[in-house]
């Protein structure tokens, strides 16, 4: 799962969507210790000040714990990690729906399409 | 105290105004993209941080101290060319830096040399463009410094070695430091930069921190540099 930057959104923006991402999806474990600033700025190639404000988003969302003496890990309340996983679905629902729509579907032909491919 | 501050800066070559009282204040921490199109001012701009050119008017102080000793042994410099006496070796040049610089960290440069894949027992003739300039980036990011000005420091290099240098800019520079990296190329900086300084016709046009740009623009800081840098004649109608 690479970092990647590429349209015109604010890169701290990119960045924390794609970190939602590898959390949601257990890249970082529940509870886990989470890589350090400039490890990730490094990684992705970005500035540590855009890294870190990133990182601030996610802890005001509630999904980053900072402890003064271990550093930061990842949130283990399940409640925020299921709020988390349900707001990207539907985030990528909507984007979704929105490149159907621009093809003329609407949303119960698209369910319809959705249930055949089951098929296949 | 702003690591930089640049008040009313003019200079004059003949005919042509290559400074018109730019004003600009740098802060600490930062990695700034200094952009603009060829002759607009950016390496007039930065050969007066460097002390290398006298200004017709106005003031610049780094770190407090008006160029002299002191904010060259603070300030490390990529030129937009190379200087070098080319029968010497790699090696050679990492010890005229170390016997110049206070702050040049000789066990850093040779972890640098390892990681550009630089040979220090080789002769600079022998170097291509881009592995020149590889060396010169080895030697300016070897020292300990508050501010690094690099002028076009990816100008030579093939894609592959830009990111590369990117990324050797990203992990070296003094945490405590501040980066300026002037360059007409913004789409290969733009992911690296804190704030981004636009310089036209010898002035500064605009200074924005990266990010709050993108998000008010809606546009990447590539998409602002060329709309605010069109040339007039391509204009529709």
């Amino acid at each position: 799962m690479d970092f990647h930057i590429k349209d015109a959104r604010p890169i701290w923006q990119q960045l924390s969507a794609q970190l939602k991402l590898r959390i949601v999806t257990g890249f970082y474990a529940p509870g886990s210790r989470f890589p350090a600033v400039r490890e990730l700025a490094a990684e992705a190639g970005v500035n540590p000040n855009t890294m870190q404000r990133a990182l601030t988003q996610l802890e005001s969302d509630g999904l980053l714990i900072t402890n003064r003496t271990v550093g930061r890990s990842v949130t283990t309340d399940v409640g925020a990690l299921s709020a988390l996983r349900s707001e990207l679905a539907g985030e990528e629902t909507a984007e979704y729906l929105e490149a159907m729509g621009r093809l003329g579907y609407g949303r119960r032909e698209c369910a319809e399409l959705i249930l055949e491919g089951e098929k296949i | 105290m702003n690591l930089v501050e640049i008040h009313g800066l003019s200079k004059r070559y003949g005919s042509i105004q290559a400074l018109d009282k730019a004003e600009l204040t740098l802060e600490t921490g930062r990695i700034i993209g200094l952009a603009g199109p060829n002759g607009s001012g950016k390496t007039t701009l930065i050969k007066t941080l460097n002390g290398l050119i006298c200004p017709d008017e106005g003031s610049v102080l780094i770190d407090g101290h008006e160029p002299d000793r002191y904010t060259r042994s603070i300030l490390s410099y990529l030129p937009d060319r190379d200087y070098f006496a080319d029968w010497m070796k790699i090696s050679d040049m990492m010890d005229i830096f170390d016997d110049f610089y206070a702050d040049f960290d000789r066990s850093k440069a040779d972890e640098l040399c390892r990681t550009l894949q630089l040979d220090p027992m080789q002769r600079i003739k022998s170097l291509s463009k881009g592995t020149r300039e590889k060396m010169q980036l080895m030697l300016v990011m070897s020292r300990r410094s508050k501010l690094y000005v690099l002028d076009e420091p990816l100008a030579g290099v093939d894609p592959a070695a830009r990111e590369f240098i990117l990324h050797t800019i990203l992990t070296n520079y003094n945490e405590n430091g501040s980066v300026l990296i002037s360059t007409h190329l913004i789409s290969d900086v733009e992911q690296v930069l804190d704030e981004v300084v636009f310089i036209k016709e010898g002035q500064i046009v605009l200074h924005r921190n990266a990010d709050d740009l993108r998000a008010e623009s809606g546009r990447s800081i590539d998409e602002c540099f060329r709309e605010m840098f069109r040339y007039s004649g391509w204009k529709e109608n």
